[in-house]
């Protein structure tokens, strides 16, 4: 079935029909890695989102259901150029076709991916729609697109009830010390990506997960040795009642460690300010400077917001990051408190593992090994 | 971190001649690291024996020494030169293992010479077997169960107890050398043994086989504050047993998840970190296609062949960081030469799909075994890049210039179906018999799964047999789904839509439709179906980018635009490096391209080959990474609209295409399309000839077998049978007889020849070689050639020195007349090659080129004439006379210069390594001196004859030259050669009072001549086989064990008297030449 593609700007790519064939409006944000589409769909931080893969060749190794970063997938839309006919993998149970029909995701592909991707970047990220309806005038479906804006979509992504994650004790074989054994950690569920809780509990911690809503006298009563925020979709600034616990948090002692729109929400809590970038970063190839050491590392990134440097107080927040290739920020240290966070995606899943050492550092500021 | 003050005159080394396993990427690396590291304001020294690479141009270094790369030369260049430091990373094996040498004497110490861009222990634990185990131990990485051993028996044992099959690599070889898999302790035995002597510290890995494990690579780089990253991983189509160079390779992988790519890209990183590596290398791996199971095959320490095809395939130029590194800046510090905007301390993300197949020399070989392995054989390959795997296939396919486009094969003689051995056609074998040819590993596997496809045999059948990953079964399957459908459904626009998009070409598409070319080109054009370029920007479009390097694909927009103002001119190159087509066309079409850029064009590149320096992004103002077809030719100039192309610089491979680029429009600069037909067309040609009083050997334009026994009958034979254009001699030959006829026609014709077969009287006499630029009126000629062989070995095989030695004035004063006549009657603008016999005082003309020739770097770089840029500007429209020189013969140079092959025999298993009008080698290196006898010794040693070892020595010649034999003979035992021979020969010796032991022949009882070569005594062997096809079984025998045990052997008396020459004149300590120095005269 034919399908297209048509921008706000008025753009209309025309490919074919996978997944769902509903209509959807959405942002669309483009990924440049080129493996992971799984871990890509089931990223939470992707609600209200239509995700373009810059890689052509998707679903080429099929759905391996245990690299799933939440239980379901997120993105409004999928946009590729190609889907493999077959999957091909040892671990693959489904195709990628099965997979987005199964949870009605619709998608579009055959288009060229590099143009769209072009356009985004020059014009900025935009809004568009995905349909298989043929229009005769764009006029009224863009007046529509026009009209959408993603929000309320951390309620939406996180978890209803607190719960523990499940140790994945003895599977990691690279480990033989757990660096955090016994480390009580409270997780904030801000549409937590599940390798978050996975790299904690690998490293010894027990996690619990709290709903984003959770009132931080809440987690602060169930006295934990150290709080995680983490990633999630959407605007910072639209997590008002959020960034006020979070404000709690930073007032408490407890050892605070930050990834994504955690680390944007506890940056607005203490009185910085973020801003949309024009069209984000999304991959696994961002090179930040860690700016203690000057090392570089290569990490996984996908936001669309960032933390306006010049904002800090330099009484309250050092930056601890930077971008080396825009110079954003990547990473803020806290003066005086033990608080720490990351704009990049140290718990990796698509992308490079190479900032993983920074949940090794977390325990240590919990304590290290009990 | 910054640059290191300390560093400011750096010793570069080359890699020598072009072998197999050591081609042209070291030159691309070379040349980019020099031009990096003068960027930064360092003086550099430049080692290569080479002389058709870049890199020993005067201005890619400052002193320029084309020396024999051997330790004794390395020395003595360090005290002349007094270099702070020394660079080997970029020379390849042979650069590293020089370098190992000096720092484990202790050399470089004593001289104050430090490594750079590695040290000795990161070398010693890359590649010394059990230093490498013990670091891969240490870090947790897995390695496949194994040992090192250094004799046979212990080989055995091992073997054993790892289990068969086992793999065994040779320590520090190239390119894989005397490697294999063993199945059982016989074929154990014969490796080891090989092994064991090819490899320089006498040690070979055997290994437990994983083969059937997917191979993958990681192209790692590390600045020296650590910083880490991957430039590229490649998937390899054909799983682990298949050399990596012989294997379809694809980039990035295609069938590894973000679990399995992480998991491989931590480990390469952690190991470049173990190892501290301060530049690139390359890690492999071997993983289990049914778990996460892998283990590291292999770590090179240093740029590759395969970091070549990942800057290509990126646009990561790691051979320029990897040289900024080694001065001392961190990743962070160096600038992304593609945006511009980010810096080098980044990974690359690729949005198309990238495709690598390997150049076999299969058809040079027609005996040689096909079957690929550990032990590389491809001379060269091609790179092709599409939004999808099919297309980039599709195009890999076409660039290799194999007679071949497509997965069904146009050739379907039955006789090569039969034989197995020629030809990509598979369809008459029964089903049986095509599961058997599907286990053959060999280069046409993909025609065979093709064609199982085509039969119904399942994806799971295929896969179980040949292990490929279902995943490019199925790519495979789109193809000859497509195939079918053009064979059997209406041809609409959809369907023509797809098939472009799979990169079928027109042509294919009329073979399977039946439809003419012309009428598919104009519905493609009429429905605006088009090629689009993309550009290849390192980033996946995140940021804007403005490197000037295009791929096609037919599902998109265009990206590509055409420059306005200059005027543009396009610039073919030579495609794969191949025996008969190698890396000088490569330094032609940059010198070219750089010269047409000084004359104020704008400059454009098309070309395949990854490995060369004209595919590097920064050499035009813009590359087109395309396949070379008179299709993908046009869809470029349909965009650029250059006002010219330039053909003469591109060897065979563009001079092709001159009939096309007319067709299109497109004038061909330089000598008019019309004249370089006169030069090829046989009729045309020989009416020049008459005009120009100009004697050839007799000679007949023939179709047919009998027709061209006819003609040999009434020239009388021997004759020279060769099909019209070719390059190298391909299926040229010296028929004896009417049964030589048959059988070489024969040959000839299993590819369908749209153009006639020559038939020539073949006279002996001295070969002569001439490259001669015109103006159109003046030509200037800058040396006159002679071949030490006698006519009927190829030109590119013969010892060539410069100048002349042995010829008149009087003949010298003919061979100028000849050239300016030809020059002036061919109307050439630009460059002119021709080949001549003189047979007593008597000129005769074989062979003329209206084009560049493998001979012109190294006369440009001992006449210090820059013949390419001249060329290039007289075909721009200036004189000679306006550009400062004088038409004629130029002034000899100070020096002579000796252009030595260099051959790969011992990598093509089957192979007759007899030489004959038909190309064999694959590289050639030069020796330049003041005298012939230093320039002949150098030569030589340059080539990898270092004599004596032994001092024995093994003569078997024809009785046609026993005669001649007698005064080699009696000076190679005056050097001190015990002298063996075959019982006719040694008759002769001993009548003639040299003393020779005569030794048993093949099939006679042991010892026997084998037993003698194989037991590792002798030096040398000579043997001059019978003319024509009747050649005897038992040469072929020895001449191979005689390879295949490392001994040199000659097939050629001038050879043998030239090496005798040489040792006889052996010096002590050489002169060294600056090449940088050298001026015009």
């Amino acid at each position: 079935m034919k399908a297209f593609l048509i921008l706000e700007d008025g753009t209309v790519f025309c490919g074919n029909s996978i997944g769902s064939d509903r209509e959807v409006i959405s942002e669309i944000v483009f990924n440049t890695s080129m493996t992971g589409y799984l871990e890509v769909l089931t990223d939470p931080s992707y609600a209200g989102q239509a995700v373009v893969m810059t890689y052509p060749l998707i679903g080429n190794y099929g759905i391996c259901t245990e690299d799933m970063e939440s239980d379901r997938p997120w993105p409004d839309g999928f946009i590729v150029r190609e889907l493999s006919r077959i999957p091909s993998n040892f671990r693959s149970g489904d195709t990628i076709q099965n997979f987005l029909k199964k949870y009605d995701i619709p998608g579009i592909c055959g288009i060229d991916t590099r143009a769209l991707t072009k356009i985004l970047r020059e014009k900025g990220t935009m809004n568009g729609m995905i349909t298989t309806h043929v229009y005769q005038d764009y006029a009224e479906p863009v007046k529509r697109m026009k009209n959408y804006q993603v929000t309320g979509v951390v309620k939406a992504v996180s978890c209803e009830k607190k719960y523990l994650f499940p140790s994945v004790d003895g599977k990691n074989r690279d480990r033989q010390t757990h660096a955090g054994e016994g480390r009580r950690v409270a997780l904030l569920d801000l549409g937590a990506k599940k390798n978050i809780a996975r790299s904690l509990t690998e490293r010894g911690c027990e996690v619990t997960i709290y709903p984003g809503y959770t009132p931080a006298e809440e987690i602060l009563a169930a006295n934990p040795d150290g709080i995680m925020l983490s990633n999630g979709p959407g605007d910072p600034k639209e997590n008002v009642e959020i960034i006020r616990e979070i404000r709690k948090l930073y007032e408490s002692d407890v050892p605070i460690f930050a990834i994504c729109l955690g680390h944007q929400l506890m940056a607005l809590a203490t009185g910085a300010d973020t801003y949309k970038l024009k069209y984000g970063h999304r991959g696994g190839n961002h090179p930040v400077m860690d700016l203690a050491t000057k090392r570089v590392y290569i990490s996984s990134q996908n936001h669309g917001y960032a933390v306006d440097p010049e904002s800090l107080d330099p009484k309250v927040a050092a930056p601890a990051f930077v971008n080396v290739n825009d110079g954003t920020n990547e990473g803020i240290a806290y003066v005086g408190k033990n608080i720490f966070t990351v704009q990049f995606h140290p718990e990796a899943c698509p992308g490079p593992r190479d900032s993983g050492y920074l949940f090794d550092r977390f325990i240590e500021m919990m304590g290290g090994n009990q | 971190m910054a640059k290191n003050p300390d560093i400011k005159k750096v010793l570069v080394l080359g890699s020598g001649p072009i072998v197999i396993g050591q081609a042209a990427e070291f030159d691309y690396a070379g040349t980019q690291a020099c031009r990096s590291l003068k960027e930064e304001g360092i003086q550099v020294v430049l080692l290569n024996s080479n002389p058709a690479t870049i890199m020993t141009d005067k201005d890619i270094a400052d002193r320029v020494y084309i020396e024999p790369l051997t330790v004794e030369v390395v020395e003595q260049l360090i005290r002349k030169e007094h270099p702070d430091s020394i660079l080997p990373t970029l020379g390849g094996q042979a650069g590293l293992n020089l370098a190992m040498e000096l720092e484990e004497s202790g050399f470089l110490k004593e001289n104050k010479v430090r490594l750079i861009g590695t040290t000795a222990l990161t070398i010693k634990k890359a590649e010394d077997r059990e230093l490498f185990k013990e670091t891969m131990e240490k870090i947790g990485e897995p390695v496949a169960p194994s040992d090192i051993v250094e004799d046979v028996e212990d080989g055995l044992r091992i073997a054993a107890e790892i289990g068969y099959p086992v793999v065994l690599r040779p320590a520090y070889t190239l390119g894989g050398s005397g490697g294999g898999i063993a199945q059982n302790p016989e074929q154990c035995h014969e490796i080891l043994e090989n092994g064991l002597r090819l490899s320089r510290v006498g040690q070979v890995l055997v290994e437990r086989c994983i083969a059937g494990w997917k191979e993958i690579e990681y192209e790692v780089m590390r600045d020296g504050a650590g910083n880490v990253i991957t430039v590229c991983n490649m998937e390899n189509m054909d799983p682990v047993g298949v050399h990596t160079g012989d294997s379809i390779v694809v980039a990035p992988s295609q069938t590894l998840g973000d679990k399995e790519y992480q998991m491989l890209r931590s480990s390469a990183l952690n190991i470049i970190t173990e190892l501290g590596i301060t530049g690139g290398c390359n890690v492999q791996y071997a993983l289990n296609p049914d778990s996460f199971e892998y283990c590291v095959i292999e770590v090179n320490p240093r740029v590759s062949r395969s970091s070549a095809l990942a800057s290509k395939a990126t646009g990561y130029p790691i051979a320029k960081v990897a040289a900024k590194i080694a001065l001392g800046y961190t990743l962070d510090e160096i600038k992304n030469a593609v945006t511009k905007k980010t810096c080098a301390c980044f990974e690359p993300m690729l949005d198309y799909c990238v495709v690598k197949m390997p150049r076999l020399p299969f058809d040079k070989f027609i005996q040689a075994k096909r079957t690929l392995g550990t032990q590389m054989k491809a001379t060269g390959e091609v790179m092709s890049i599409c939004t999808n795997f099919e297309g980039a296939l599709m195009k890999a396919i076409r660039s290799l210039e194999q007679h071949v486009d497509c997965l069904l094969s146009e050739t379907s003689s039955p006789a090569s179906t039969e034989a197995g051995n020629n030809g990509y056609d598979f369809s008459g074998l029964d089903e049986e018999r095509l599961k058997r040819q599907l286990a053959k590993v060999d280069d046409r596997r993909i025609w065979v799964i093709a064609e199982a496809l085509r039969r119904g045999i399942s994806y799971d059948e295929i896969h179980e047999i040949t292990r490929i990953d279902p995943w490019f079964i199925d790519k495979l399957a789109v193809l000859v789904e497509m195939e079918q459908a053009l064979k059997t459904e209406p041809f609409t626009e959809g369907l023509l839509r797809e098939a472009k998009r799979l990169e079928f070409p027109d042509r294919v598409i009329s073979r399977l439709t039946g439809i003419p070319v012309q009428q598919i080109r104009d519905m493609r054009y009429g429905a605006g179906i088009r090629a689009v370029y993309k550009m290849v920007d390192t980033c996946a479009a995140e940021f804007a980018a403005e490197t000037p390097y295009y791929y096609s694909c037919f599902d998109g927009s265009n990206e590509a635009e055409a420059g306005g103002g200059k005027k543009k001119v396009l610039v073919l190159g030579s495609g794969p490096i191949r025996i008969g087509q190698g890396i000088e066309f490569d330094f032609c079409s940059v010198h070219s391209t750089w010269a047409f850029a000084k004359e104020g064009y704008e400059t454009i590149i098309i070309n395949n080959n990854p490995e060369t320096v004209s595919t590097d992004f920064d050499i035009a103002d813009k590359l087109y990474f395309e396949p070379l077809t008179p299709e993908d030719v046009e869809s470029i100039v349909d965009v650029e609209k250059p006002d010219g192309a330039v053909v003469q610089f591109g060897g065979q491979t563009a001079i092709k295409l001159t009939e096309a680029l007319m067709k299109m429009g497109v004038p061909v600069l330089g000598t008019a399309a019309e004249d370089v037909d006169a030069a090829e067309d046989r009729e045309r040609f020989d009416r020049i000839l008459e005009q120009c009083q100009i004697p050839r050997p007799a000679g007949h334009t023939v179709f047919t077998a009998d027709e061209a026994k006819a003609a040999a009958k009434e020239l009388g034979y021997p004759v020279l049978v060769r099909p019209s254009y070719v390059l190298g001699g391909q299926g040229m030959q010296i028929c004896i007889n009417d049964h030589d006829i048959d059988e070489f026609i024969g040959i000839i014709n299993q590819i369908a020849q749209d153009h006639p077969i020559l038939v020539d009287k073949y006279i002996v006499g001295k070969e002569i070689e001439v490259d001669a630029v015109c103006d159109g009126k003046d030509i200037l000629i800058p040396g006159i050639m002679e071949h030490i062989e006698r006519t009927g070995v190829h030109s590119g095989d013969s010892i060539s020195v410069y100048p002349a030695p042995s010829i008149t004035p009087a003949t010298e004063a003919k061979l100028v007349d000849y050239t300016e006549k030809l020059a002036r009657a061919l109307h050439v603008k630009g460059m002119i090659n021709i080949q001549f016999i003189v047979a007593d005082e008597e000129v005769f003309i074989i062979e003329v080129n209206p084009r560049s020739s493998r001979t012109v770097p190294y006369i440009s770089k001992v006449t210090g004439i820059p013949i390419v840029p001249l060329a290039t500007q007289v075909i721009c429209g200036h004189t000679l006379k306006e550009l400062g020189y004088t038409a004629g013969l130029q002034k000899k140079s100070e020096y002579i210069a000796i252009k030595m092959p260099v051959f790969s025999f011992e990598k093509i298993r089957g192979a007759d390594i007899s030489l004959g009008p038909e190309m064999k080698s694959t590289g050639e290196c030069l020796g330049i001196a003041k005298t012939f006898n230093e320039a002949l010794y150098k030569a030589f040693e340059g080539a990898g004859i270092k004599l004596p070892k032994h001092k024995n020595m093994l003569i078997t010649v024809r009785e046609s030259e026993h005669e001649a034999v007698v005064e080699i003979a009696r000076r190679f035992q005056k050097v001190g050669y015990r002298i063996f021979a075959t019982r006719g020969t040694a008759r002769v010796l001993n009548a003639n009072g040299v003393k020779a032991l005569t030794v048993r022949k093949l099939e006679q009882e042991s010892p026997n001549i084998l037993d003698l070569i194989l037991g590792h005594e002798m030096d040398l062997v000579i043997d001059i086989p019978q003319q024509g096809a009747e050649r005897s079984h038992d040469g072929f025998v020895i001449r191979r064990n005689a390879i295949e045990t490392g001994v040199h052997v000659l097939t050629s008396l001038d050879t043998a008297e030239a090496l005798v020459t040489s040792l006889e004149n052996r010096a002590k300590e050489l002169m060294l030449v600056d090449i940088a120095k050298v001026e015009r005269r």
